[in-house]
């Protein structure tokens, strides 16, 4: 498992002068999940394809199990893809997709029925073999992408955007379905997508990318609650930002002056200088909400509740203007637990649960949004 | 009143588009020997025309014609469009705009433009510089129908065959080719009806040695409506809507 399967070294692309992959440098190991996740234009496709023989890189090497491949056609690289809008040939059978990458190695067509048969099994589409892609729905072509592009048994699939044409409910089973082949299989999956849940979800390890630049690599635990800057942490997922001033540094405590109140936390595991500004972070799931009568807090006023189902997402707006998004569970004890408009609470959070960034020159408020 | 009227309006268009036709089948088949009067069912026509060596031997040149005019077309049609979707190189805005070039420009010029060249050439009159001409005017007819086909083509198609193991030429033959069929079939059909219709170009640049149908009806009538005539057409309207009905059927069937 933890053998490199594949490694990027300096990998560099661009399009009519605009950098859309920066010297980049990746390890992709031997079978694991790895998600390619980051907003449109980000490089995550540019990579993919990159990794495929599509493209080629202006700089840099690929190195799979220690062979060169970096200008190897992609019809002579062991790794294989799996299309965002599928790309089935339409004038072949659910079978002949299939069997397309086993004819191309010219193996005998007894040994391809069988393959094919199996592959079909694998995706439990058998019995529409004999089928066009149009005459299947949008699941079913999905799964017959999937069987085509593992049928050959490569070291590396390749998915680009695979769920983002199917509708929630089949996403999330899908997404199961996903997880389940590459255990049973144990290919390397390169999973490419904009949704942070299903990165979060489905992963090994998670890549961010912003601007062709990774921004952070690591377990979905720890690119969630260990963000290594604001980008990440707001792409991710929702974040309240309570920027703080350093008061007093107590060995591994620090005091800061949070929005005026004083707070006693944790010393961050980054340098930190009394008089020095920092990024405190929470998630909304993190966030405490008191009635306004406590004696600590933020006091506010809730101006936004949604009903979510297991979860009551409110958002408040601090004194000071800042609105911060509080998402609790419901309490069984509590079946009437509800706030209203404009109703007046606290704001605060369990000592531990916050997660502290330098405040970094690009990190002006506002700047990172989306 | 204003239901009717928009009724009696489409009638009369397709009156007008239909009639003649239905009067020159109902007439092929009239016993009389002028045009104008009705002699009673026969199908003596057919009979003098089937009899008529030279006008059978038209027809055959002119299927032969049309069938190698439409083959050649198709086949450098399909490869320019091809060319012209898949790949950048200097002048391709030139050249796509030169087949729109041929395909506007008054047929009459063509044909004097093609006679002009091929008595430069010293090329004797006949199949071939008729065949030149034919695959000339129907060549931007078959690029233009191929690229359509190929501009609603997904890329990731061919990224897909290659990632699984296919080779550029491989590719082509094993997903292009099949995916460009029914365009190409189209084209074919286009070209074939094209050719086997025209006057114009053929009357510059045939010779004595190669008569084609449509020149021959046309001398016929210079001298009087022949009965005949009408027995050809119908038969031409037959095997024309039989190429139609054809060539429906195969996109229906490739619908996708």
């Amino acid at each position: 498992m933890n053998q490199t399967l594949l490694s990027l070294r300096g990998i560099s692309k661009h399009y009519g002068g605009r950098a859309v992959l920066k010297a980049l440098d990746l390890d992709i190991l031997d079978g694991e999940f790895l998600t390619l996740l980051g907003p449109s234009g980000c490089g995550k496709t540019t990579l993919l394809r990159l990794l495929a023989g599509f493209e080629r890189p202006d700089s840099g090497t690929l190195t799979l199990s220690g062979q060169d491949i970096t200008s190897i056609p992609p019809e002579r690289r062991p790794l294989n893809t799996v299309f965002q809008q599928y790309a089935l040939f339409p004038h072949l059978t659910v079978a002949g997709n299939v069997a397309y990458g086993l004819r191309m190695e010219k193996r005998p067509e007894a040994e391809i029925a069988q393959r094919v048969t199996e592959a079909l099994a694998m995706v439990q589409l058998a019995e529409l073999a004999e089928r066009k892609p149009h005459q299947l729905s949008g699941g079913q072509q999905q799964r017959v992408a999937i069987a085509r592009a593992v049928i050959k048994r490569p070291k590396l699939l390749l998915l680009d955007e695979p769920l983002s044409a199917l509708d929630y409910k089949l996403r999330r089973q899908m997404q199961i379905e996903l997880k389940r082949l590459q255990r049973e299989l144990g290919i390397t999956f390169v999973f490419v997508t904009h949704d942070q849940e299903e990165a979060l979800s489905m992963s090994d390890r998670v890549v961010v990318l912003r601007d062709g630049e990774v921004q952070q690599l690591g377990t979905p635990r720890e690119v969630y609650e260990r963000p290594t800057n604001l980008f990440t942490a707001r792409f991710v997922g929702e974040t309240n930002l309570f920027p703080a001033t350093v008061k007093a540094i107590n060995g591994d405590r620090i005091a800061l002056d949070v929005r005026g109140l004083s707070r006693d936390l944790r010393k961050p595991t980054f340098q930190v200088s009394v008089g020095e500004q920092v990024n405190v972070l929470l998630r909304p799931e993190d966030i405490r909400v008191l009635a306004a009568d406590a004696d600590y807090g933020f006091a506010g006023t809730v101006i936004e509740r949604n009903y979510k189902g297991s979860t009551l997402d409110s958002l408040i707006r601090l004194e000071d203007g800042n609105e911060v998004l509080a998402s609790e569970f419901f309490d069984e004890d509590d079946p009437a637990f509800d706030y209203s408009l404009g109703e007046q609470v606290r704001v605060s959070w369990v000592d531990g649960w916050e997660w502290m960034l330098p405040v970094a020159n690009g990190d002006a408020a506002g700047a990172l949004d989306g | 009143m204003s239901r009717w009227l928009p009724r009696i309006y489409l009638m009369l268009v397709y009156a007008l588009l239909y009639v003649p036709i239905l009067v020159l089948i109902i007439y092929s088949f009239n016993d009389s020997r002028t045009g104008y009067r009705w002699g009673g069912w026969s199908l003596r026509w057919y009979q003098a025309l089937f009899d008529n060596h030279a006008m059978v031997q038209a027809m055959w040149n002119s299927l032969w014609l049309a069938l190698a005019a439409a083959t050649v077309s198709t086949v450098i049609g399909g490869l320019t469009a091809l060319a012209l979707h898949r790949y950048q190189f200097r002048g391709k805005q030139a050249l796509r705009g030169m087949l729109f070039v041929v395909m506007m420009s008054p047929e009459i010029v063509l044909a004097i433009s093609l006679l002009a060249m091929f008595l430069v050439v010293g090329l004797q009159l006949g199949f071939v510089s008729l065949l030149l001409a034919h695959v000339t005017f129907c060549l931007p007819f078959v690029v233009i129908t191929v690229m359509a086909r190929l501009s609603g083509l997904d890329e990731r198609l061919l990224e897909a065959a290659r990632d699984l193991g296919a080779g550029e030429f491989t590719t082509v033959r094993t997903i292009l080719v099949p995916v460009m069929m029914p365009a190409l079939l189209a084209g074919w059909l286009l070209a074939f009806t094209l050719s086997l219709d025209d006057v114009v170009v053929s009357t510059f640049v045939s010779g004595p040695s190669y008569e084609i149908l449509p020149l021959r009806i046309y001398s016929m009538v210079r001298v009087g409506l022949k009965p005949e005539v009408n027995a050809l057409g119908s038969l031409l309207l037959v095997f024309s809507l039989a190429m139609l009905v054809l060539s429906q059927f195969i996109l229906m069937r490739n619908k996708r």
